[in-house]
């Protein structure tokens, strides 16, 4: 995603002038945003048989799509956030625990955790359940988007631990030494000192991530879940029109992918002077 | 009368390197005691095992009554100590004000007005009341060292700690802070100041103290200490400082 590398005014020059950002300069990559954005329109209004068609059908699934990405990606900040405080911990339980999620999880490919997730794990609660004679367990029936949005935060909050630790890691230690001086627990020190700093640094990839995971939440469609890839799928099945059906609908994740990416980067602009 | 310090055979091991052998030091109220000694020494250790930012092996150390030892609340010792650090350690993300107020009202529950008050005096005190709303990192180093030493003071502590305070600053902004230093130990506070000012030693420590290796080799009042030292060891660390 970062195209957008243009030699701006050195980070001391902005600390000068705290406020000041070069916002004038209308970022050109918005542009290409509104190409593509653009390219989707004509073809929906000039084809409108089946590029129209194909929308209206896929449009329940860009709703989901962007409702799956969205609420996964909250929680695998707070996920995150407790991994990466996990692995920087001195208690062993804790660490060897967060070292343990962080390895195992990154070592299994997401679709197998997805299907493990909407296949396997239902059986486990119900099998737990007929063995301990709770009904409500016995009975249990898997909701596809609940698994898929666990199984989407259990993947990536493993990755996002290992951000928040770099992140926290690249704070000097004379930091949290001058806040602790003063009389702060460590956790006023955390909240108020090292994450407020350590958000900045690790904007960027955080950023890549929730991009990232916009792309992999393409991967529910195989675990029961109507989003945009599977809505697609459907339409192909019943028309038989994969070029229109595949070029639209990579069309539309550029549109959002697109559009995440210089969200991130205005965001960066944003937070950077204050350094 | 009761030290405010009380430090007594302490040891404390980094790995195989054994950085305090028994080191034993009283101070008292109102006492400014300076550490001098080469790198590697052992002073700074010392200092952080004074507010417990480095815990120490063996040995004991009592501050204003309480042992570190086994002390229940760290923190409630810490608030009673101020420390000034080398590289001054201000929070870059906050103005000046915000790191001067941020602890009175998170560790001392005061309320914004109170602690902004309190701020803005000293402020004045150290001289630049005009900076209060500046980033740190558009500040000199000492103006930087300055906020730092009233960032500590805003918490009204007993005690103050610096770790080599001028050691990171250009030649012209070592007596600007050397100044604020002076006038609080007129003040009548507590310090203890590992530094090679010699010329703040002189003129304002009730007590230096020489370390090598880890171990207190000797101490004295200043002009006993500078004019006729007793150990050879002293005697060529100071041949060797005090290059004329």
């Amino acid at each position: 995603m970062s195209v957008n590398q243009e030699p701006g005014p050195r980070d001391e020059e902005l600390a000068r002038i705290p406020g000041a950002e070069p916002s004038s300069r209308i970022d050109v990559w918005w542009w290409l945003v509104a190409l593509v954005a653009g390219v989707t329109v004509l073809l929906t209004v000039l084809k409108p048989d089946p590029y129209w068609r194909i929308l209206l059908f896929v449009r329940d699934g860009i709703l989901i799509t962007v409702t799956i990405t969205i609420s996964s990606f909250l929680f695998v900040l707070v996920v995150g956030m407790f991994g990466g405080l996990g692995r920087l911990s001195r208690n062993p339980v804790i660490h060897t625990a967060a070292t343990l999620y962080v390895e195992l999880i990154r070592g299994i490919p997401m679709l197998v955790q997805l299907i493990w997730w909407y296949f396997a794990f239902p059986v486990v609660i119900q099998q737990v359940g007929t063995w301990l004679n709770i009904p409500a367990l016995a009975d249990y029936r898997a909701n596809p988007v609940f698994l898929a949005i666990v199984g989407l935060v259990f993947c990536y909050g493993a990755y996002m631990s290992e951000i928040y630790r770099a992140g926290i890691q690249s704070i000097p230690k004379g930091q949290m030494e001058a806040a602790r001086s003063l009389g702060m627990t460590y956790f006023q020190a955390m909240r108020h000192i090292i994450l407020p700093q350590a958000v900045r640094v690790i904007l960027p990839p955080v950023g890549n991530e929730f991009i990232a995971l916009l792309k992999d939440s393409s991967l529910v469609s195989v675990v029961a879940v109507a989003d945009l890839t599977r809505r697609g799928r459907e339409f192909m099945s019943t028309h038989f029109n994969p070029i229109e059906v595949w070029t639209l609908v990579a069309l539309l994740y550029l549109i959002m992918t697109l559009f995440s990416a210089r969200v991130v980067s205005w965001a960066e602009k944003k937070t950077r002077f204050e350094r | 009368m009761e030290p405010i310090i009380h430090v007594e055979k302490v040891h404390k091991r980094f790995g195989r390197v054994h950085a305090l052998r028994g080191v034993s030091l009283d101070v008292r109220k109102s006492e400014v005691v300076v550490i001098i000694g080469p790198s590697g020494s052992g002073k700074s250790t010392l200092l952080h095992c004074i507010n417990r930012l480095e815990e120490y092996d063996s040995g004991q150390i009592v501050v204003d009554g309480i042992s570190l030892s086994n002390a229940e609340n760290i923190n409630a010792v810490r608030r009673e100590i101020g420390m000034v650090f080398q590289s001054f350690n201000l929070f870059p993300h906050l103005t000046v004000l915000d790191n001067l107020t941020l602890a009175q009202r998170v560790v001392r529950g005061r309320r914004r007005d109170e602690s902004r008050e309190l701020a803005s005096s000293l402020l004045t005190k150290v001289g630049i009341p005009e900076k209060a709303s500046a980033y740190p990192a558009q500040l000199s180093g000492g103006q930087q060292q300055r906020v730092a030493i009233a960032r500590a003071l805003a918490m009204n502590p007993k005690i103050m700690l610096f770790d080599e305070p001028t050691s990171a600053l250009d030649p012209e902004m070592i007596k600007e802070v050397l100044d604020v230093m002076l006038t609080l130990a007129r003040e009548g506070m507590t310090m203890v100041v590992v530094s090679h000012e010699m010329g703040f030693a002189c003129a304002a420590a009730t007590r230096v103290v020489f370390m090598d290796e880890g171990q207190i080799v000797e101490e004295g009042s200043p002009d006993k200490f500078f004019t006729c030292p007793q150990q050879e060891r002293t005697k060529s660390f100071l041949s060797k400082v005090l290059h004329v």
